[in-house]
């Protein structure tokens, strides 16, 4: 009896076993998915999403580190438009920097990688050469630019003398500040131009035989053909630039003097003056309320963004099978 | 191959190749002039007299190399306790980007877990967050935790994974036959052992730039060392550097030796693995891959 028993009981719990096996298998994907990505979600709790929310919360305090977090309602807001005179500066030069830096970049980037698309002898040797700068950055770099940029002595106006222009005192000039970090900036446009140098190279030359036998010229073949086909690439390429535009912050803390944002404040971008107010004067608070108003900002502009880029990005079926076999949930 | 009608040598197709090969040609030379000239001007800076710097027109090439230029200015500072720091650090980072991403992107790409898709829209999404919005709670959490000052806040972010690399090794991966999975799973191998024994073979050129790219990010890292490091002896060479510029200000023949010293590991790393870089960066766009 106690024998049937057991035996019975081992029955059922070897079925339980294989039906819980059976069970499993979509168990097991789903624990091995979550074990692999754990760091990714940990990072993405403590260091992406829990700090936006404390940083919501703090925007609406006085915290500054050592005090208490006290509610304070909208003040902080309040203050950048009506108290705080540099934040409508630092708000202005940004908008500047952006305005200009994500065009110039863009429209040189598509011209570069137009002119290294052509079969020319020693054409790989040109894409490293071109591409060189914009892997190098940091310190070195922007100490050789203020090098560059020295109004007798440097290399910008000693070239500009060469065709009988005198240049500017540049980063002595607060007129001409922000267009010397313009003029840096260019430099290191290979970066985006490999990205167009890729998609260029995904475009049919069918089509531009196709083109030639209609008797399109050059300028016609690049408008009609080339721009609608890398579309996609420099949709991508204007939203990430605009972010990355918003954020500069390391050029104007090195390149003027204690990150103070040079003469006339020209160079206080929005970035260097929430970290002033962050790291200097300890004014979290105020900082927070700064960093959301941004974020605010480039949402809206990446959504404004999105909904245009509909318009005028356009999507060949052969670019749009390869992307989503590429990308899939894009 | 020529008849009575034949065009003139000049209207020919393979003149008018040639004359727009040579323009660009030229173009594409004079252009280099352009992009390398700032690279000679540090170059020969670095090795001019100070009173060479401060003559009027400049000078090209230096009249005299001060070679010992370089010596000199690395004994300014303790460059070789921050390079030190600085190849440690990157190479943390580096390890760390390496394995946790790619982990990460192989459960992206090839498990098939609930919520799959959704949670990589969100993985995208965090690209477009400006940094600077998490700078402040992040600075406050790693103060509490008693990490200021230590190369924690530097290193560990780089072991739960980076947005941008997680999606460039996943477009890599993707690439790669899913059949080569199911068969080792019917062999009986679960997923760590098919991501450390085929993934992590396969996706050696994704790899490779991942820690590239994140060795150069580590290496070039101003921002980092700044918030977080305050002791001489931790600095590492950005922040090293930045310092020395507020010492030494007018002493631009240092300046650019030492400048030069910086970039060099970075130029070296770019020759060596060039073709990494530039299809790291092809993969990156997300046309290729």
């Amino acid at each position: 009896m106690i024998q049937r028993l057991l035996a019975g009981e081992r029955v059922l719990r070897k079925k339980e076993k294989t039906s819980r096996r059976r069970m499993s298998r979509q168990t097991r994907e789903n624990i091995f998915g979550y074990l692999f990505i754990s760091p990714w979600i940990i990072g993405f709790l403590g260091l992406t999403l829990g700090p936006l929310l404390f940083s919501l919360f703090a925007s609406f305090t006085d915290y500054n580190i050592t005090s208490r977090m006290n509610f304070i309602g909208l003040d902080n807001f309040k203050r950048m438009f009506t108290i705080d005179d540099l934040f409508k500066t630092s708000l202005w030069n940004t908008l500047y920097y952006v305005l200009f830096s994500v065009p110039l970049t863009t429209a040189g980037a598509i011209f570069l990688s137009v002119l290294l698309n052509q079969k020319v002898r020693g054409m790989k040797f040109f894409r490293t050469l071109y591409y060189l700068p914009a892997i190098l950055s940091g310190v070195a770099v922007y100490f050789l630019w203020m090098q560059l940029l020295s109004p007798s002595t440097g290399l910008v106006n000693t070239f500009l003398a060469w065709i009988g222009i005198e240049g500017p005192a540049w980063l002595f000039d607060p007129e001409w500040t922000k267009p010397a970090l313009l003029l840096m900036k260019m430099w290191s446009v290979g970066g985006g131009m490999l990205l167009y140098l890729a998609s260029l190279q995904g475009v049919s030359a069918s089509l531009y035989e196709a083109a030639d036998l209609d008797g399109a010229g050059v300028m016609q073949k690049f408008f009609y053909i080339t721009l609608p086909m890398i579309s996609p690439i420099i949709f991508f390429d204007v939203l990430t630039s605009t972010i990355g535009a918003f954020q500069i912050f390391q050029e104007a803390y090195v390149m003027t003097e204690n990150g103070s944002g040079g003469p006339g404040n020209s160079l206080l971008f929005y970035n260097l003056h929430m970290w002033n107010n962050a790291f200097e004067v300890f004014d979290m608070g105020y900082a927070s309320a700064m960093a959301w108003l941004l974020f605010i900002v480039v949402m809206v502009l990446t959504i404004i963004n999105m909904k245009l880029g509909k318009k005028w990005v356009h999507y060949e079926g052969e670019i749009i099978n390869e992307n989503c076999r590429s990308t899939e949930v894009l | 191959m020529r008849t009575a009608a034949a065009p003139k040598f000049y209207e020919t197709k393979k003149f008018k190749d040639n004359l727009k090969q040579t323009i660009i040609f030229i173009v594409l030379l004079a252009g280099s002039v352009l992009v390398l000239s700032p690279l000679w001007w540090m170059i020969s800076t670095s090795l001019k007299s100070p009173a060479e710097i401060a003559q009027y027109p400049p000078t090209f090439v230096p009249k005299e190399f001060h070679f010992s230029n370089y010596v000199e200015a690395w004994k300014t500072a303790p460059f070789t306790r921050w390079a030190m720091n600085t190849l440690f650090i990157a190479l943390c980072g580096m390890a760390g980007s390496v394995l946790v991403n790619s982990l990460v992107a192989y459960a992206f790409a090839k498990i098939r877990f609930k919520g799959r898709n959704a949670l990589f829209i969100v993985v995208l999404s965090t690209m477009l967050i400006p940094g600077f919005v998490t700078m402040v709670p992040q600075y406050i959490l790693f103060s509490k935790l008693g990490w200021v000052n230590t190369y924690l806040p530097l290193i560990v972010p780089a072991f739960l994974g980076s947005a941008f690399f997680i999606f460039l090794l996943r477009q890599f991966m993707m690439s790669i036959p899913n059949e080569l999975i199911e068969a080792a799973v019917l062999d009986g191998a679960n997923h760590l052992q098919i991501w450390w024994h085929i993934m992590l073979p396969l996706t050696k050129p994704a790899l490779i730039t991942v820690a590239i790219f994140s060795f150069n990010g580590a290496w070039n890292d101003l921002l980092g060392p700044l918030l977080y490091i305050n002791d001489e002896s931790l600095y590492t060479l950005q922040i090293g550097l930045q310092t020395f510029k507020g010492t030494v200000q007018t002493q631009w023949h240092y300046l650019m030796a030492m400048s030069v010293m910086v970039l060099l590991p970075v130029v070296l790393l770019f020759f060596f693995f060039q073709k990494h870089f530039i299809e790291g960066s092809n993969i990156a766009s997300g046309t290729k891959g």
